[in-house]
């Protein structure tokens, strides 16, 4: 395969993952706001705008975080390369310049849900709810998704999606993490307290787990399961460790069809193994913050890696 | 008052080849029609054909229009027309080797030096070379227009990468899709198999330090082409990679392309990027879109391409004046397709009678394409016919001049319902170690009543191009 085929299927996985991330914190964020919460609105919307990395962009352009404004920005917003509009726009642009590598149905989706953004786009904004265009969102990123698991030959194109999808995930995941302790918990008496454990609450909603988190560990929230269960769980679809889990299997097949083994994959193994002998309590020994630096700069490294070896073309 | 001749009625009566379509117009009430057209055009959008016009802005998702009433040739007709075609195709690539090597035919006499030798399109880094199987231009496109039952005329050739075919095979595809009893009851010859004679056509071509399968790929400009569509298209059909400039890399005696699993070699390039993008090393040192070093490999015959650099001097609207007599010379046959009578405004005398009757006639550039900078003399107002002469008088070389043709029409949806529009072909004929051509092309539509300009870049349409089984 083209190492450029390579690098645009693994770059249309992270955009409709980055899409569907940035229409999760919309989602999030338009619950809270219906709360009769007089002090946590303004701070909450500006700590989802600090989870999608763009709160200076948003400052400089709108000012004030008013609702309009933040669903403009992640969801409309072209300015904004991390907004779902630009994230599908270029999933699918993406996507048409590797049309080969992609079957009828995985480049109709894409497609699709460029050419419905399009209407959405011309729609007046007052006929157009907010919950209406998340769940947009998440259904359009489902029906690739779903595409790709249903059609795509099992090749090397598969496993560079599937990199992408987790590689990104891993990412995203840390980062609402880190929002949720870094900048939601500024004071350390709120720990434990019930405005905690209701931000903690909101933080498994933005990841469509809070139903699953019940299921799983059951009885009262605290600050520990979650971590536990985004980080360390590897039933949990968007945990840390599922994730890297992910990266590492595909890594794995890359180097088996290839026949060459790749320093990616044995730091993706490493990264695999020091997770599985983690436990909660090392985590806050360190600092959930400081532990999910350390984690995003490695998913980081691990994304270079992947670059390095297969996407860009350089062999050595 | 220019009669035109109408492809499916003859003085009231309906010609053998239309014969069912009538049944079918008319058993379709508009509102079926209209549901159609609106099915046709979301097939086109959802499946991504889309052109971009260069120049004008606007939506970079344009869709070329579609006209679903098929245009038709009979079984005999179309025998006469692939004659013709292949005809021409063998006498430009012996024309194109000529003047790459002897060049015979400027000894005889037969063409004047100066157009081959001073023209823009003569590459001097390509003389010498003879390409595998002598052949420099592997996909020829004929644009032939008709005027009468048995008048057909070729309008021009192109020999470099003549675009356009993606279209006649989905046109093809969806009106299979779309009215397949029509399909049951005409026995129209298939046209899907041309990707896979183009394929064996360039299979044909590797070069001779090539042991074994060749590997072959697509070069595109990139994304950005307003062809890229196209590119995608075939290069899937075909089962090729489609590789970009930057994909491609020279290293020893060989061209590579950079993969997820090191350097693989590279035999033939299908090339859908002009001449003068190829080789920054070679021709335009600024373009960003070739290969470094490439001209280097493809003199040392460690690559082919196709069409191969310097096929461009065989499709100047000016040497097109001499392909019946590169038939003659070459091929020792006399012409089954004819030329339109043309007029060079470099030579004085032509000049002077193009001036006197600019009215009437059509003048393009010799070096443009696709529909701009060109006068319609009969359809132009006063004041554009004279801003024409201006720039003719400016560069007379630049300009050629032909009759007005009275462009055969064929029946078209408009929005009052079925009406006569002025239509061309362009078949694609494959060269390789032998002469194909797939029975149809691509029929473009002047959409607006009355004119006579196809060109997709001025709001022209396509149609699918029925041959019928005899």
């Amino acid at each position: 395969m083209l190492s450029r085929t390579a690098d645009n299927l693994f770059w249309i996985a992270r955009y409709m993952e980055r899409a569907e991330t940035a229409a999760r914190l919309l989602e999030v964020g338009s619950r809270i706001a219906l709360l009769p919460s007089a002090a946590g609105y303004r701070n909450e919307w500006d700590s989802l705008l600090q989870a999608s990395g763009n709160s200076d962009a948003f400052a400089r352009k709108y000012g004030d975080p008013v609702q309009r404004n933040i669903e403009s920005f992640l969801f409309f917003d072209r300015d904004n390369p991390s907004s779902v509009a630009s994230c599908i726009t270029t999933a699918r642009e993406n996507g048409r310049i590797v049309r080969t590598a992609l079957t009828a149905q995985v480049w109709d989706a894409l497609n699709t849900a460029f050419q419905e953004l399009r209407q959405l786009e011309r729609t007046p904004r007052s006929e157009l709810e907010l919950s209406r265009l998340t769940e947009w969102t998440m259904r359009h990123a489902a029906m690739v998704r779903g595409a790709i698991e249903a059609t795509l030959l099992r090749n090397d194109g598969w496993d560079f999606l599937n990199l992408g999808y987790n590689l990104e995930r891993a990412d995203n995941t840390a980062r609402l993490m880190d929002v949720k302790y870094y900048v939601l918990l500024p004071k350390v008496e709120f720990v434990g307290s019930g405005l905690d454990n209701y931000q903690w609450t909101t933080l498994l909603r933005a990841m469509s787990a809070h139903r699953a988190f019940h299921w799983a560990y059951g009885g009262e929230v605290t600050a520990a399961k979650i971590a536990h269960f985004l980080i360390l769980n590897p039933q949990c679809p968007r945990s840390l460790i599922t994730c890297v889990e992910e990266i590492s299997t595909h890594l794995n097949r890359l180097a088996k069809a290839y026949g060459t083994k790749s320093e990616a994959q044995s730091s993706a193994q490493e990264m695999l193994a020091a997770l599985e002998d983690t436990k909660v309590e090392d985590i806050f020994d360190e600092g959930l913050h400081d532990f999910l630096s350390r984690f995003i700069r490695e998913v980081a490294g691990l994304g270079s890696l992947v670059h390095d070896t297969y996407l860009s073309g350089d062999m050595r | 008052m220019t009669q035109y001749f109408n492809e499916m009625y003859q003085t009231g009566k309906v010609r053998q080849p239309y014969a069912r379509l009538e049944d079918w117009m008319k058993a379709m009430p508009a509102a079926l029609r209209t549901l159609k057209q609106a099915e046709a055009e979301d097939l086109f959008r959802r499946i991504g054909i889309t052109f971009a016009v260069y120049g004008e802005g606007g939506d970079p998702d344009r869709l070329i229009p579609f006209d679903m009433f098929p245009r038709v040739f009979t079984g005999a007709e179309w025998a006469r027309l692939e004659k013709g075609i292949k005809q021409r195709a063998r006498a430009l690539n012996a024309f194109l080797v000529d003047v790459y090597q002897r060049g015979e035919i400027i000894r005889a006499g037969r063409v004047p030096s100066r157009l081959v030798y001073q023209n823009e399109a003569y590459e001097k880094a390509v003389a010498g070379i003879k390409p595998p199987k002598g052949v420099y231009s592997h996909i020829v496109g004929i644009d032939i227009v008709r005027t009468g039952p048995d008048e057909f005329f070729v309008l021009e050739d192109n020999c470099r990468t003549p675009s356009g075919v993606s279209y006649m095979l989905e046109n093809r595809e969806i009106m299979m899709r779309m009215f397949p009893d029509l399909f049951r009851e005409n026995r129209i010859e298939p046209v899907d198999t041309y990707p896979e004679i183009l394929r064996r056509t360039l299979a044909s071509v590797a070069p001779e330090k090539c042991n074994g399968e060749p590997t072959i790929v697509l070069l595109t400009p990139g994304h950005f082409n307003s062809a890229y569509y196209e590119h995608s298209f075939l290069a899937d059909l075909m089962g090729i990679e489609l590789v970009e400039g930057q994909d491609l890399f020279v290293e020893g005696e060989f061209v590579w392309m950079r993969t997820t699993e090191g350097p693989k070699k590279v035999d033939v390039i299908y090339r859908r990027i002009d001449d003068a993008f190829i080789d920054p090393l070679c021709f335009r040192p600024d373009s960003m879109l070739g290969v470094p070093g490439l001209m280097d490999v493809y003199r040392s015959g460690g690559v082919s391409i196709c069409s191969a650099p310097g096929a461009g001097v065989a499709d100047d609207k000016a040497v097109y004046t001499f392909v019946p007599e590169m038939v003659r010379f070459y091929l020792g046959e006399e012409p089954i397709l004819q030329n339109v009578p043309t007029w060079q405004c470099g030579k004085p005398d032509d000049l002077r009678y193009v001036l006197d009757n600019l009215a009437e006639l059509v003048v393009k550039e010799v070096h443009g394409s696709g529909g701009y900078g060109m006068l319609v003399g009969p359809k132009a107002t006063k004041e554009q016919v004279e801003a024409f002469r201006a720039k003719i008088v400016a560069d007379p070389g630049n300009y050629i001049a032909q009759p007005t043709l009275a462009l055969s029409t064929t029946p078209t949806f408009v929005a009052e319902g079925v009406a006569p529009r002025h239509v061309d072909l362009r078949p694609y004929c494959l060269v390789g170690e032998r002469i194909e051509l797939v029975p149809g092309g691509l029929t473009r539509v002047a959409l607006t009543e009355g004119s006579l300009v196809v060109n997709s870049s001025q709001g022209g349409g396509v149609k699918d191009t029925w041959v019928l089984a005899e």
